[in-house]
């Protein structure tokens, strides 16, 4: 065990677990934001993605030893009330279904449009490939990701 | 207008409290049973609520609270049904509020979900339930304006008298109208009026999706619960020798280390019980982290379990035994043994004119086979359970599709009767069938049980794909008789596979031939299957729709036009009597793809295929354009057409066909799950290959037939067609057309182009 100070959204948390865990479960089972799901424990299916330093990266395989010192950002920190431009047209679009995968869905997509503002669908289908929806969303997440680019 | 009585679903409308000893009503207040949705409600929470049945209660403010009967899983019930109670209620449904309903069948009636039976199953009680409530609060005006209620209207959330000029919110009448008898007859309003159905609604659950709010059984937690996982038998056909738990008890954080039995020994299953693994080992600790890290510790013995008999019980009872085999299973085993029974004559399931003569006097005869594999099911949410089991009663909260069944299960497994055990109904992870089969109930609950603590059990993403309930494997052959000016003169199917046979024989073709064979067959294996997002018509309708698309090349006829000649064939003079279909609808969704699809109109370098197909009480016909990039099938579009009666929530029902089909083409490209000595040969996304972004359709669009019949299935029956759809559009593609799922496979095997 050793103590890990974080960086997850904008506030600063102290944890003490093995320096092998992954981000995914300090934050899900340490500091309660179980909004970071997981799917596969492999980086496999981008259900636990976060924002890390400004890339999207799969939290079930870094682990917190290699997250002190980064900026982290959770769906729980993208706004206050839901009203970030992506989460806005993914409800304008009505995007989700079961809805396990889409925040890992809403936080790829806002990586994206933070490094590349006008997305063309290669660059989303390269950005998004990293996350599975079984419920076949994709076409649904285009159309928002191409909503949220615009405003 | 109609009028109907209220004595079927009476007990919903019964004051909770006047339910001696049904079920329990406990105020659960965690997760989302904690407050309703928020969807943007313009009236605020009221001071109090006044219950007017289950499924509706009336703030003084005039809020209105409903709750959503059947679990959620993505096909967006808790929207929907609740729009069916607001339509009748008369209520605006920007001042409703939704709940979702703990499991409590006294009040609710049926609470399951699959079939695609939630809204046509729902449509007449939800209705009832509605008006009934709406009938009591004109009632309350009437008492208290001292007018005859037939004198009384409403529009939404308002009581008005015309003739006194008297107008009331609901909120005002509805602490009385709670008071007042439930109404034997009521009146539901006429479809021509629907206000609500009809019109698009947003997910009520949107807002919590989107940011992260805990939702899933996976997100829950309580003072004082551990964590649980497990270890089951790597391979089908073993089970539990021994186990050193030592080294993963040693571990930091771990509680206990134990093996438990699932069924207690000569337990007679109910239906959604599985077979599996009747043995398990249960490691429990405080983190999900160190419990995963123990789970590795562990080193467990397994050997081969000898052939086992059970009692299980059908689908609405009569229990039947069933034989579970013992022996380690391979894919190719299974291929030779499914190679044998296509070649013995199977059981007669239907049979119409003579079609062995027909194919004596043919001149030409055209036979292929299909083959698919076994799928797993990969809902995005593992397995995953909350239960806490003490001397006297159980709590349980999980992803559910079938709680009713899996309340007898836990009774039994428990010993303790059902109005003692709490099943909460979480939203799930997906479900597609899979969660139907409640093992994972019944697991938590047992480790629940012996750690007297309450328990979250999570399964690995490795541990749910290799435990089982996946779409079994199939094979069919079709062959066509034809006669020398290329008319069809007969058609016989025999399809089986491990272990059911995927044929619903009264289904079109048949009734649109004169003579036509139906045969099946099946292979009993210790591997589990289970319901997979339509069941059997997600393989036939593969194997019928691409033979048709064949027969119809063969036959010099237009794919399209060829099913519409046998559909009116069916329609004008049917064979037999007990054909399962109304040919006209099925006709009327092909006419339908044919116009907004703009058939016959190629486009240069895109490849169409067409497929139709009707299960679930719904008619569903697609159009697929595909291009090649290389040899890599790019999917341009999709049109579907679909008639499943009233939609009752037209964009969230298009949400739901998009993603059948998306999941549809994935499978038909890339899903497989073979076995090695019983081994599952993928247990996890880097081997098992799951359709992403760049694969889905650029662009789909579903249009749904317009009438104002009673509604059906929708969360399967777009699934089944898309498979032919695929392999017809390849066939154009390449020239070559594709027998053996996953269709990828078998084209990057060698692609030839004719």
């Amino acid at each position: 065990m050793a103590t890990f100070n974080l960086n997850i959204n904008g506030k600063s948390q102290s944890v003490d677990v093995d320096p092998n865990t992954p981000i995914l479960w300090v934050l899900r089972d340490q500091l309660d934001l179980v909004g970071t799901k997981y799917g596969c424990g492999i980086a496999q299916c981008g259900s636990c993605t976060v924002i890390m330093d400004g890339n999207a990266v799969r939290s079930c395989s870094i682990p917190v030893s290699a997250a002190e010192g980064t900026k982290i950002t959770t769906i729980e920190g993208l706004s206050e009330n839901g009203d970030h431009p992506v989460q806005k047209a993914w409800m304008e679009h009505d995007v989700p279904q079961c809805g396990y995968c889409q925040a890992g869905q809403i936080m790829s997509a806002v990586a994206l449009l933070e490094s590349n503002p006008n997305p063309s669908d290669t660059d989303i289908d390269n950005a998004m490939n990293g996350n599975i929806c079984r419920c076949g969303t994709y076409v649904r997440i285009k159309k928002a990701i191409k909503t949220a680019a615009k405003s | 207008m109609t009028i109907v009585k209220t004595k079927l679903n009476r007990r919903s409308f019964l004051k909770a409290s006047a339910l001696a000893g049904g079920g329990l009503m406990l105020s659960f207040s965690w997760l989302a049973g904690c407050k309703p949705s928020p969807k943007e409600v313009a009236l605020g929470l009221p001071d109090e609520w006044f219950e007017l049945n289950a499924f509706i209660k009336i703030g003084e403010n005039g809020a209105v609270t409903l709750y959503n009967p059947n679990p959620e899983f993505g096909q967006n019930v808790k929207t929907s049904m609740p729009m069916i109670l607001a339509e009748e209620l008369d209520v605006d449904w920007k001042n409703v509020w939704v709940e979702q309903a703990d499991f409590y069948p006294e009040r609710y009636g049926r609470q399951f979900t699959g079939g695609s039976q939630s809204i046509r199953q729902g449509w007449q009680p939800l209705r009832t339930a509605g008006a009934t409530a709406r009938a009591m609060l004109v009632a309350a005006a009437a008492q208290t304006w001292k007018v005859p209620g037939n004198e009384i209207t409403t529009e939404p959330g308002f009581l008005i008298h015309q003739a006194s000029g008297k107008k009331a919110g609901y909120g005002e009448l509805a602490s009385l109208a709670a008071t007042l008898p439930v109404p034997e007859e009521v009146e539901l309003k006429d479809k021509k009026d629907f206000k609500i159905i009809g019109t698009s609604k947003k997910n009520v659950e949107v807002n919590k999706i989107i940011t992260g709010k805990p939702l899933f059984t996976i997100d829950y937690n309580k003072e004082g619960m551990l964590v649980a996982m497990i270890e089951h038998a790597p391979a089908f056909g073993m089970r539990l020798k021994s186990f050193d738990a030592a080294e993963a008890k040693a571990m930091p954080g771990i509680k206990e280390v134990f093996s438990f039995k699932v069924h207690l020994d000569e337990y007679e299953h109910n239906f959604f019980d599985t077979t599996t693994h009747y043995e398990m080992i249960a490691i429990v600790g405080n983190t999900t982290w160190e419990v995963m890290q123990a789970k590795k510790k562990l080193k467990a013995e397994w050997e081969i379990a000898p052939e086992k008999s059970i009692m299980q019980s059908g689908f609405g009872g009569n229990a039947s035994k069933v034989k579970i085999p013992a022996g380690l299973e391979s894919t190719e085993g299974h291929r030779a043994r499914m190679e044998e029974f296509s070649k013995k004559p199977g059981n007669i399931l239907r049979r119409d004119g003579d079609p062995e003569a027909a194919f004596k006097k043919a001149s030409k005869i055209l036979e292929r086979t299909y083959n698919a594999p076994y799928l797993a099911h990969n809902c995005m949410e593992p397995v995953t359970c909350y239960a806490h089991v003490t001397a006297d009663r159980a709590e349980l909260y999980g992803p559910i599709q079938a709680p009713e069944v899996i309340s007898n299960t836990l009774s039994a497994r428990l010993g303790l009767p059902k109005d003692k055990i709490q099943i909460n109904l979480a939203r799930m992870g997906g479900g597609f069938g899979q969660r139907a089969y409640g093992h994972h109930l019944v697991e938590a609950a047992v480790i629940s049980k012996q750690v007297g603590a309450p328990i979250k059990m999570v399964y690995t993403r490795e541990d749910d794909m290799t435990y089982g309930i996946y779409r079994p494997t199939y094979t069919a052959t079709y062959r066509a008789a034809l006669d020398e000016n290329n008319n069809l003169l007969a058609l016989h199917v025999k399809a089986g596979g491990i272990p059911e046979t995927p044929i619903a024989p009264n289904r079109f073709p048949a009734g649109a031939l004169d003579n036509y064979l139906a045969e099946g067959w099946e292979i009993e294996s210790n591997i589990t299957i289970g319901a997979f997002r339509a069941p059997r018509s997600n393989f036939i309708a593969s194997a019928e729709q691409s033979f048709l698309d064949e027969l119809a090349e063969e036959m010099g006829k237009d794919p399209i036009e060829f099913r519409l000649d046998l559909l009116k064939r069916a329609k004008e003079n049917p064979v037999g009597s007990r054909n399962d279909y109304d040919p006209e609808r099925y006709a009327g969704v092909l006419e339908l793809v044919r116009e907004k699809s703009n058939w016959g109109q190629n486009q240069p370098g895109i490849h169409r295929g067409v497929s139709a197909y009707f299960c679930h009480n719904s008619y569903v016909a697609e159009v697929l354009d595909l291009r090649m990039e290389g040899n890599k099938p790019i999917v341009e579009n999709v049109v579907a057409a679909v008639d499943c009666g009233i939609v009752v929530n037209p964009d969230a029902a298009a949400n739901m066909g998009e993603g059948a089909i998306v999941d549809g083409i994935g499978n038909a490209f890339f899903g497989e799950l073979p076995f090695k000595d019983g081994v599952p040969q993928k247990n996890n996304f880097n081997t098992y290959r799951m359709i992403r972004m760049p694969e889905a359709p650029k662009n789909i669009d579903v249009h749904f037939v317009k009438n104002d019949i009673d509604p059906t299935g929708l969360g399967e029956p777009l699934f089944p067609p898309i498979f032919a759809a695929v392999s017809n559009a390849l066939y154009q593609a390449t020239g070559r057309r594709l027998y053996n799922q996953p269709f990828m496979k078998e084209l990057e095997s060698g692609i030839t182009r004719m």
